[in-house]
């Protein structure tokens, strides 16, 4: 017998689970609000997404097929390790084809590929709270989303604007759920905002830390706050992806040598895959003079 | 208008188990009306503010206020989010060290336009405008619209705190020893200050102070109050002039003698 064997499916037990369900269910019911829950010790340690891994735990099915991805990533160390934890304790398929997935797990992005009915988006969330960056009292700022007291978010925006000239969060930027509660994506960045608007798939926001889990259910309106003169926009890219030649995706800037040569990639590695296979060629995948030469 | 009161209190009482904070107080607050609260330490004064202000519950009494609407509500049958709403729109609240009501570590425009925000104001370039109107009208240079209050000297704090509630053109404004704490000749300015726009706005205010000087610059009216009672009434000239209890008596000639 391994270890392992000992662990219930899907590693946590199933009390616990209906536990987390609940929460999860009273999520979906109130839009954007922030549900407490127990949250469980997890082997990992805070940080490492422990929130999302607990509503995918209470979530999974031995018919799912799960992706997970870090920065858009399927590849870095948090996503190869959550993705083998639940190939471990649940058994069960994962991908890295936002296509095929049923339930995706990310730190920072949504996914380039319109996700469909169906489908789950589990966030991990290392801080739930929209209000905290100006009001650390945790009374004051329960009272203030129970009564809808929301002026204060315009408070930090009308700040970003004097400092900056314009709106600079680019990473948790507040949306407002379903025209009533105030979120905060963490750590999305704006660009992925508009993607979470009228979704077809289901959203679900775990913070292990805070103990918190919040939800978008399908079809929600989720509307980015702004000033009428500073309208919300989203990040745009000049340039398009040096190996699959796409506009309009985000991109990350990668250093490649120490004389400051660099290019812009697709941050979401499985669209940049999908579209190379699909013949699509940046420039730096374009054949070249100088590489003839 | 001003045939009807603003503010009506009638046997407000609030004990601290045995011990009273303040005992069966009773009075109207007429629109443009400035009462004075006057009292040492321990008097009860303080309690009182926080009972009329809704910020602490009473053990007794009741308080009307008169809504823009001109019905008549009792504070303390309203739910929290109207009350809150009140406090945010119609009703200002200076505390006496300004820390409790500026947002520290957000620009003194963004403190003064939270109000404006907070009641859905959703234009940058309008909130900024009023926002740099109002610190011009407490005195404060304009240039000084991004620093933060943290940057300022006590009295620009205090000038800071009174245009941050006053933006939202409240009818009536709270104070607790509003001069409290500040230098004699900074005190001056921020009483002339303060009395001005009183009377440009049409003000009605109730003034915690235990400075007798702060009630006969303010106020049209002042209560002095002992042990948790109000033991005398009335015009403050009268009071002050032609003070009738003994305790009030002391009070005064003790500024005098000064
Ligand atoms: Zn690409």
């Amino acid at each position: 017998m391994t270890e392992l064997a000992s662990y219930n499916f899907a590693y946590l037990d199933e009390q616990t689970k209906r536990m987390i369900r609940r929460a999860i269910l009273k999520a979906i019911a109130i839009p954007g609000y922030q549900v407490p829950f127990a949250s469980r010790e997890m082997p990992m340690p805070y940080g490492w997404g422990t929130g999302g891994v607990q509503v995918t735990a209470a979530i999974i099915g031995p018919e799912d097929v799960l992706k997970v991805i870090d920065q858009g990533a399927d590849d870095t160390t948090n996503a190869v390790s959550i993705r083998a934890f639940f190939q471990k304790v649940a058994d069960v398929a994962v991908t890295t084809h936002t296509a095929d997935a049923t339930i995706i797990q990310t730190r920072h992005r949504i996914p380039e590929r319109k996700l469909s009915e169906g489908q789950v988006l589990v966030y991990q969330v290392p801080i739930p709270e929209p209000l905290r960056f100006l009001e650390p009292r945790e009374t004051e700022t329960r009272k203030m989303h129970a009564l809808e007291e929301y002026g204060l978010m315009h408070v930090k925006l009308y700040e970003d604007i004097a400092r900056h000239g314009r709106i600079s969060t680019t990473y948790a930027y507040p949306v407002k759920v379903a025209g009533r509660y105030v979120m905060d994506p963490s750590p999305t960045p704006k660009f992925d905002n508009p993607k979470m608007h009228m979704s077809e798939a289901l959203q679900l926001f775990g913070a292990g830390r805070e103990k918190r889990i919040y939800a978008v259910p399908p079809h929600t309106d989720v509307v980015s706050l702004d000033f009428e003169d500073h309208p919300f926009e989203i990040q745009r890219f000049e340039q398009s992806c040096a190996l699959c030649a796409a506009h309009g995706v985000y991109l990350d800037e990668v250093v490649l040598d120490d004389k400051g040569g660099r290019m812009f990639v697709c941050s979401d590695t499985d669209n940049c895959e999908d579209r190379r296979e699909h013949g699509h060629s940046g420039e730096m995948l374009a054949p070249s003079k100088e590489a003839a030469e | 208008m001003n045939d009807t009161p603003l503010f009506k209190v009638s046997g407000v009482s609030k004990f601290y188990g045995q011990r009273i904070g303040c005992k069966d107080v009773s009075f109207d607050l007429w629109p443009g009306e400035v009462l004075a609260i006057v009292g040492e330490s321990g008097s009860g004064k303080t309690t009182l503010l926080n009972c009329l202000s809704t910020r602490l519950m009473p053990t007794a009494g009741s308080v009307e206020y008169r809504m823009r609407d001109g019905q008549f509500r009792d504070l303390y049958h309203m739910s929290e989010a109207e009350r809150r709403f009140l406090m945010r729109t119609d009703w200002g609240f200076v505390h006496q060290n300004p820390a409790d009501g500026l947002r520290m570590t957000v620009s003194a425009g963004a403190n003064v336009g939270e109000r404006l925000m907070a009641i859905g104001d959703r234009h940058y370039g309008n909130i900024r405008a009023t926002a740099t109107d109002w610190l011009s009208r407490v005195e404060i240079s304009t240039d000084r619209i991004d620093d933060q209050p943290r940057a300022f000297s006590g009295g620009m704090r205090q000038r800071l705190q009174i245009a941050r509630n006053l933006v939202t053109g409240p009818r009536l404004v709270f104070m607790d020893e509003p001069t409290g704490g500040l230098d004699v000749s900074v005190q001056a300015r921020l009483l002339d200050l303060v009395r001005g726009l009183v009377n440009d706005l049409g003000l009605s205010a109730i003034v915690v102070t235990h400075d007798l000087a702060v009630a006969r610059l303010l106020s049209h009216r002042m209560m002095v109050m002992k042990d948790g009672y109000v033991i005398e009434q009335g015009l403050t000239d009268r009071v002050l002039d032609d003070p009738r209890e003994p305790y009030t008596q002391l009070l005064v000639s003790s500024i005098l003698q000064v």
